[in-house]
């Protein structure tokens, strides 16, 4: 096949195309010009830097492959940051990478890839692709710990049908031992773990860059009256606790924690910790990575963050609308995060969580 | 398999290499005062006088660098700090289309204060605004440092009227610069006609090897260096000179020299049947850079709506090796600022490959090229613009 390889510069995606390579496919190596800096320079750290670009073209030439740039900054820009922005204006907590999965890796780049006469794309991500009655299906990596099926979760049937995930069966420390046999000096590469376009890992400050401030109030939920002011709703997310900056004590003596956020009137409303508790979550945008939505009644596995804990819930509702009830009630679930539901350990698809209740 | 980049470096001559291989592996430092140093300081000596009498001008006038992107940062900067010396004169009037090894040097002194950009505009084919130079000149010369327009443009193939920017700096005095990388070899370059004050020039474009060039400075003209060191080429450039490397150039610039009408022929009637047969393979592309009077290898061309590295990279895979301009804007694809400058917008501008002939070119380039192109054409335009997607979506 001729394979459209993502090399981000790091160890995993290194393998993953060698991987490819290997298994005699045609392979072409391409690196994702991302997030931009001010001065137009690529990337500050993360997956985007000149260095990491120096060190997937290095990549591309120990394998013995063509290698390409795309810039997709403008659209990365559009889709990625800009939502992310617009998100957290709006009392949301979005997952970044999970937009940039949904619209530019195995979106954008595969539109154009195949465009160009590409049957695939490959990635480093550590999931798993198994080939289930003609349809691909997608599963937890073998590594839990490195499992990133959640944020695959918003490929659509198609988009699966049309990507490979190498690294799937094999653990992270796999990958270095084989990256190092293999002579790809990335072995060592440390991880990057944040947010790629967000400078010095410091998301508040970015944001409070990127979002006017606005002053607003902090309402105990429990007596109804104001306790604190804050300069900007955007800052808070459902289940923190930290940086409230009451004034005094609430008069349960419980810790507070924000439970909702008013965006519309700046209003953070907090609460003692048993209010974070729900079991029923509400999610929009489905999309069914396994071909089809799961029937109302089934029994399943919800995760609400990349290296969350999968949670038993039944289906009560699918339609453009999904609602789930967990069998034991969570905490801290903010609308923004991805809903994705799994039999499993392989994953049906998901949606974006519009609100949770008790 | 058809190489189509001779623009971006060559094939090495098969009598530079057989040079090569019967000078390497000698010790030779043309600085040492024993023998191995006095045969090395004939071997520079005899290069510098072959290249000098190739183009018409004394030995004194060659300094050995490393290629052409040192000798355009040395006459750039060397020559305005030497002349800022003399008294302040801040503008650097460079044309808009150079290569980036003279307009980023040039932008470097601008950005640190000590010099004023100012770009001489280009016209829809790329050929420098005489008429907007003698204004400039005659309204405020005393302002301007030295004026840099390279001979021929290594993207579009566009021949400057270099003799006629010459002659109108003479009258102001002031030293005009150009850099000849692309057309020492493929263009006449006569120096005793055409009384440039300095001139870059490059080994590997001309089928000699890579880190070797020369900067031509006039007698009298003054430099600041920019190496310093060991005092080599009378303290213009420090650093042993390559001896073996000036040999190479020699032999190189002497050949293309005395083959430069019949290879002109040659590659520029290949060139022709080239632009005939892309123009009637795919009907819109738009043929760039003037017509006529350009490099015999060069064509260069926008396919509208198709993206210059989808294209590139499509051909690649065919076997076909293209370049979308200058190699060295390779990495993340922009416009080509000297499409920019020549008034093209920034899609068609993105849409545009550089084909270059060269001394191994021939027919059968042509015909691979040919097969090839309409479907990577199509193919880069059905999949449209990477970043202009809302331009895109119009075409």
């Amino acid at each position: 096949m001729k394979v459209l390889a993502a090399l981000s510069g790091g160890v995993d995606s290194a393998v993953a195309a060698s991987r490819m390579v290997e298994q005699g496919h045609d392979v072409t190596a391409v690196h994702l010009a991302l997030a931009r800096t001010h001065d137009g320079q690529v990337g500050s750290r993360g997956c985007c830097t000149p260095l990491d670009a120096r060190d997937a073209k290095r990549v591309a030439d120990v394998l013995g492959i063509p290698y390409y740039v795309w810039d997709f900054s403008e659209r990365f820009k559009a889709e990625v940051i800009d939502d992310f922005i617009d998100e957290y204006a709006s009392g949301h907590t979005p997952n970044p990478c999970v937009r940039c999965n949904e619209n530019i890796k195995f979106a954008a780049v595969l539109e154009r890839g195949l465009a160009l006469g590409f049957d695939a794309i490959a990635t480093g991500h550590h999931a798993q692709i198994k080939n289930e009655s003609n349809q691909k299906q997608l599963y937890r990596s073998v590594d839990s710990a490195k499992d990133q099926s959640y944020v695959l979760s918003v490929l659509s049937a198609q988009q699966l049908s049309h990507s490979m995930f190498p690294l799937g069966d094999v653990t992270k420390t796999q990958v270095r031992a084989e990256a190092a046999a293999k002579g790809l000096l990335v072995a060592e590469k440390p991880e990057s773990y944040d947010i790629c376009f967000i400078p010095d890992n410091d998301t508040a400050g970015w944001l409070n860059k990127q979002i006017q401030p606005k002053v607003g109030q902090v309402i105990d939920a429990v007596t109804g009256s104001a306790i604190a002011s804050h300069d900007g709703a955007h800052q808070f997310t459902v289940g923190q606790r930290r940086g409230l900056h009451l004034d005094r004590p609430a008069s349960d003596g419980q810790p507070r924690y924000v439970f909702n956020v008013d965006t519309k009137t700046q209003t953070v409303f907090v609460g003692p910790e048993t209010l974070l508790s729900v079991t029923r979550i509400f999610a929009d945008r489905p999309k069914w990575t396994c071909g089809s939505a799961p029937e109302v009644g089934s029994e399943v596995y919800v995760q609400l963050r990349a290296h969350g804990e999968p949670l038993a819930a039944v289906v009560k509702q699918i339609d453009d609308q999904i609602e789930v009830e967990l069998r034991l009630p969570t905490r801290s679930v903010a609308p923004g995060q991805t809903l994705a539901l799994y039999d499993g350990n392989r994953v049906l698809g998901s949606g974006t969580i519009t609100k949770s209740s008790r | 398999m058809a190489y189509l980049d001779h623009a971006a470096t060559t094939t090495l001559l098969p009598e530079v290499k057989s040079l090569l291989i019967e000078q390497l592996g000698a010790a030779l430092n043309p600085s040492s005062l024993h023998e191995s140093g006095r045969k090395a300081r004939q071997l520079v000596e005899e290069a510098r006088e072959r290249i000098a009498k190739a183009l018409k001008i004394r030995p004194s006038e060659i300094y050995f660098t490393a290629g052409g992107t040192e000798a355009d940062n040395v006459a750039i900067k060397g020559i305005h700090w030497a002349r800022q010396r003399e008294r302040r004169r801040p503008q650097l009037l460079i044309s808009a289309v150079e290569h980036h090894a003279v307009l980023d040097p040039a932008q470097w002194l601008a950005e640190r204060g000590e010099a004023e950009l100012v770009l001489i505009p280009v016209d829809s084919i790329g050929r420098i605004d005489l008429e907007w130079l003698e204004r400039k000149l005659e309204k405020d010369s005393e302002s301007v440092s030295m004026i840099s327009v390279m001979w021929a443009n290594n993207e579009v193939g566009t021949v400057q009227p270099i003799n006629e920017v010459v002659l109108l700096a003479a009258k102001f005095g002031i030293p005009v610069h150009s850099d000849a990388v692309q057309a020492i070899g493929t263009l006449p370059v006569d120096l005793s006609d055409i009384k440039l004050s300095a001139l870059s020039a490059s080994g590997h474009k001309i089928g000699a090897i890579h880190g070797v060039g020369f900067l031509m400075l006039r007698t009298g003209v003054k430099v600041d260096p920019i190496l310093h060191g060991g005092n080599q080429e009378r303290d213009v450039r420090s650093g042993t000179i390559n001896a073996v490397g000036a040999q190479a150039l020699a032999l190189a610039v002497e050949l293309v020299i005395r083959n430069q009408t019949e290879n002109f022929n040659r590659i520029s009637k290949l060139r022709d049947d080239l632009v005939k047969r892309v123009k009637s393979a795919v009907p819109d592309a738009v043929y760039n850079g003037d017509p006529i009077n350009r490099l015999p290898g060069n064509a260069h061309f926008s396919f509208y709506g198709a993206e210059g590295d989808a294209m590139l990279m499509l051909l690649d895979a065919k076997g076909v090796q293209v370049s979308t301009g200058s190699a060295c804007s390779v990495g993340i694809p922009q416009p080509s600022h000297v499409l920019i400058a020549m008034g093209l917008d920034p899609v068609r501008a993105k849409s545009s490959l550089r084909f270059s002939l060269g001394s191994t070119s021939d027919t059968s380039d042509i015909d691979f090229l040919i097969s090839a192109l309409p479907d990577v054409v199509s193919r880069a335009r059905r999949a449209g613009m990477v970043s202009d997607t809302k331009v895109a979506a119009q075409v």
